[in-house]
């Protein structure tokens, strides 16, 4: 048995996860249009690489970006660009970014360039990470972090952890791809365990999910049958579940016992955590060289007719989702993309599927009671269940407040937004909805300050610069009126040497 | 910024939290159920009927403070902070102490120290100890009358007696309100000091009971199994108690073991006064309570000492009371000071 250790805090939560039945992932037809943001991932956009009016293959990367924190992005289908304008995306603020939408043809057409026999086994390091970054590949665990980047480790790693945790209710797409593609994961964390060398592999699996673990270890068996050793380095590891367990970081506690340093990155402990989806693109790009075109997305909630796992392209609006899953039930239902604990509320359902989603949640409005806000008990609750050992009482103070110079003191930056501290307040205080608002907030204060810093510097540099100019023409003037001076004094003397003088000057 | 701010309401989780102030408050209460049961057991009526009136009043001046501060009523009058406020005075309070005592009190704590701070969660204080404190300096007589265990010396007075007497402060014929009261053994042992006997022999005096106080090692029991299933039920963390108890038995330990003839064991300090019910229910009030892990610590170590130092050096026979009051005052500072560290910090 490998030892496991605790993250601090931590709350259970019943997984609601038979809702949307796992065993099996479901097809949806292709929609009429797509529309892909160009900006789904952490880090830069991508600059489109299409007009509007050009037939686009699947396949073919319509973005593209020459910052290394970036991700490319592709058309999930055969189709004619449309339009490259705002259209409203998943984001926490409702807002809209540039989007490239493409009405499909349904005809599905690859792009000749996608081949898929390649010789994954003979491919330089240097290569494959060119072609996971060509791929459009970010972390699909929710954070989206440009996974080229993540790989470029510039320190020896001594485990690699596959993230198959999936602790966030009803959400149950991770666990339907290990129940039906447990091969591509081994084949994609093989190809990792080249690429980055560790001393241990593990794959780490919430033990809610017991199909889920017996078939990755049914899968590895079945490789090392098939003679491949170098699967037996693959360690599968049921751990409890215990919300937020799939965090990155408190994954990696339970794992290691490390600590990922404040403001760092896990592979400062020698520790590089990727999601099994993400494994799983990684393997589908080298392999058959198909780049980030669709992904595993759970539909459910209670207001779904037919909650189940599908595979969706990138870009399907979520109507089209819905529509797939049976529609709804009623009339009176929210949207939430991604999970009850940490998703958000959609605006409208025109918004499209991104790579971050994992799950389309359908809650009934009327589940949600009237919340009675009571006053803060200081009861300490929530500091018990924060994972990252915060105070959230304090910061709730302090947020209300806006002090912002108290909120750097009580570590707001460090909150992961989890929502562990709402869901125990007994006095049913939006805590981390605070938090976030105070971070926004916070982050629309120091632009300002920057701003104002900048025409601060700006309006002293043209003072500096007026200032000058007047002693320029200051000295210039003295400088004539001592020539002048000189000349009266020197004309009464010789003429030659008052040449000499001047020259000299 | 209020908290039915929509930017603030429409974001996740959409989890609702399973507790509530009411659940919390009401589990303290069941948890003090032990505790009561002994006490009314062992000393009679008069308790149950001091729990009533004390109840009754903190439900009425709950309710009027609500109507005055225009709060909604039936979320806040219904939340159990103003009954356990009421429980836990009445419990400080002697059992035979006259009505108005008793209501004086609630209005103390549930007017002044609870509503004029700014109700549940605003209060610096807590309200069922400030006004203790209130009566113990403003009444001291009447604070000081501590019933006896009823056995067959002393007479049982019935629930309707028990009634008359605080209503009316009429007893029974034939029966003495001397015969009914007597020392406890925090009180006993302040006599004695101040009068110069040497305490060695505290065992024999017919107040100590069996390790403690007469009657009141029981109750006291009763409190710390209450206090136990109040940890097992997460509603309080053990840093609290347990720092308030190795406070207590830390400081009266080494006073004991220097000097046993002016300071008593460990034992009478943590059985023999309110150190149990103090320990577990009132030190961890949570709203004047250090919230911080290690500040619980500090702030339960604190209400130890300053018990034990009010004890033996201070003016009164218990000392929990302003140990608490003390040490809130403190909690603040406590906490800023205890941030613990964050995820990944100490790297």
């Amino acid at each position: 048995m490998k030892k496991l250790w605790k993250f601090k805090g931590g709350i259970k939560l019943p997984g609601f996860k038979k809702i949307s039945n796992p065993s099996s992932i479901n097809s949806i037809p292709i929609p009429n249009k797509i529309i892909l943001p160009l900006r789904q991932h952490i880090g830069e956009p991508a600059e489109p690489i299409v007009d509007v009016g050009d037939h686009v293959y699947k396949g073919q990367p319509v973005a593209t970006s020459k910052s290394l924190m970036s991700a490319s992005v592709h058309a999930s289908t055969s189709g004619v660009v449309t339009d490259i304008g705002k259209y409203t995306i998943p984001h926490q603020s409702g807002m809209s970014e540039i989007c490239i939408v493409i009405k499909t043809d349904k005809k599905d057409q690859w792009h000749p360039n996608i081949e898929s026999n390649l010789d994954p086994e003979n491919l330089g390091t240097e290569e494959l990470c060119t072609r996971i970054r060509e791929a459009g590949i970010v972390g699909l665990g929710g954070a989206v972090f440009p996974s080229a980047v993540k790989l470029k480790a510039t320190r020896q790693i001594d485990t690699l952890i596959i993230n198959g945790a999936e602790c966030e209710p009803y959400i149950t797409c991770d666990d339907a791809l290990m129940q039906n593609r447990a091969d591509d994961v081994v084949q994609g964390v093989l190809l990792l365990r080249r690429l980055l060398n560790p001393a241990e592999c593990i794959i780490a699996i919430e033990d809610n999910k017991p199909q889920a673990i017996d078939a990755m270890q049914a899968s590895i068996k079945k490789f090392k049958e098939k003679g491949i050793g170098s699967v037996a380095a693959i360690d599968v590891i049921p751990i409890p579940t215990i919300f937020p367990t799939g965090g990155e970081k408190q994954l990696i506690k339970v794992l290691t016992g490390k600590d990922v340093p404040r403001n760092g990155l896990p592979y400062e402990v020698g520790v590089i955590c990727l999601n099994v989806g993400t494994t799983v693109a990684i393997r589908n790009a080298i392999y058959e060289g198909i780049p980030l075109l669709s992904r595993y997305v759970t539909v459910t909630g209670m207001m779904v007719r037919q909650p189940a796992n599908f595979e969706v392209l990138i870009g399907t609006p979520v109507q089209d989702v819905i529509k797939a899953a049976g529609g709804e039930k009623s009339d009176k239902f929210e949207i939430i993309m991604g999970g009850p604990m940490m998703g958000q509320l959609l605006p409208h359902q025109q918004t499209p599927v991104i790579k971050a989603t994992n799950c389309i949640l359908l809650q009934d409005i009327e589940s949600e009671k009237e919340a009675n806000v009571m006053p803060c008990i200081r009861c300490g609750s929530c500091a018990s269940a924060c994972p990252m050992n915060l105070l959230p009482q304090q910061l709730y103070w302090h947020a209300k407040e806006k002090s912002f110079q108290k909120l750097q003191h009580y570590k707001l930056s460090d909150c992961i937004e989890c929502g562990c501290c709402s869901v125990v307040c007994p006095s049913r205080i939006p805590l981390v909805q605070y938090f976030r608002f105070a971070k926004s907030e916070q982050k629309d204060r120091e632009f300002k300050t920057k701003l104002s810093e900048q025409s601060r510097i700006r309006a002293q540099m043209r003072d500096f610069r007026l200032e000058r100019i007047k002693r320029e023409q200051e000295e210039r003037k003295a400088r004539r009126k001592a020539e002048r001076l000189k000349k009266n004094a020197a004309s009464k003397k010789s003429k030659p040497l008052a040449d000499k003088e001047i020259s000299a000057g | 910024m209020s908290d039915n701010n929509p930017i603030v309401s429409s974001s996740s989780p959409f989890v609702q939290s399973s507790g509530s102030v009411s659940s919390v408050m009401r589990t303290v209460i069941y948890a003090l159920l032990p505790g009561i049961l002994l006490y009314i057991g062992l000393f009679g009526w008069s308790v149950l009927v001091n729990i009533l009136i004390t109840v009754v009043g903190a439900m009425f001046f709950e309710w009027l403070m609500l109507l005055l501060r225009n709060r909604p009523v039936r979320i806040y009058l219904f939340d159990g902070s103003a009954i356990l406020t009421a429980v836990l005075l009445s419990l400080a309070i002697p059992p035979l102490a006259p009505w108005w005592l008793l209501i004086l009190g609630i209005i103390f704590s549930i007017v002044v120290a609870k509503h004029l701070y700014g109700g549940i969660g605003y209060n610096t204080f807590n309200p069922a100890m400030a006004a203790y404190a209130v009566l113990l300096i403003s009444f001291p007589l009447e604070m000081s009358m501590w019933s006896m265990p009823v056995d067959e010396a002393r007479y049982l007075l019935s629930f309707t007696e028990s009634v008359q007497y605080s209503l009316f402060q009429v007893l029974p014929q034939n029966i003495k309100f001397d015969a009914l009261t007597s020392a406890t053994v925090l009180d006993h042992i302040r006599t004695e000091v101040s009068s110069g006997k040497p305490l060695d022999n505290i065992g024999a005096s017919n107040v100590f009971g069996y390790i403690a106080g007469q009657g009141f090692e029981w109750v006291n029991l009763g409190f710390l199994i209450g206090g136990l299933w109040l940890i097992y039920k997460k509603i309080i963390s053990w840093h609290i108690p347990l720092a308030v108890l190795a406070g207590i038995t830390a400081s009266s330990l080494i006073s004991y073991a220097i000097n046993p003839s002016v300071y008593v064991s460990p034992f009478i300090h943590l059985l023999g006064g309110a150190s149990i019910l103090g320990a577990f229910f009132i030190a961890t009030d949570p709203v004047t309570a250090s919230t911080t892990p290690l500040g619980r610590i500090i702030y339960g170590l604190g209400i130890g000492f300053l018990t034990f130092a009010i004890r033996s050096w201070g003016g009164y026979p218990d000392g929990i009371a302003f140990a608490v009051l003390l040490m809130g005052m403190a909690a603040p500072l406590i906490d800023y000071y205890t941030v613990p560290k964050a995820y990944g910090e100490r790297v």
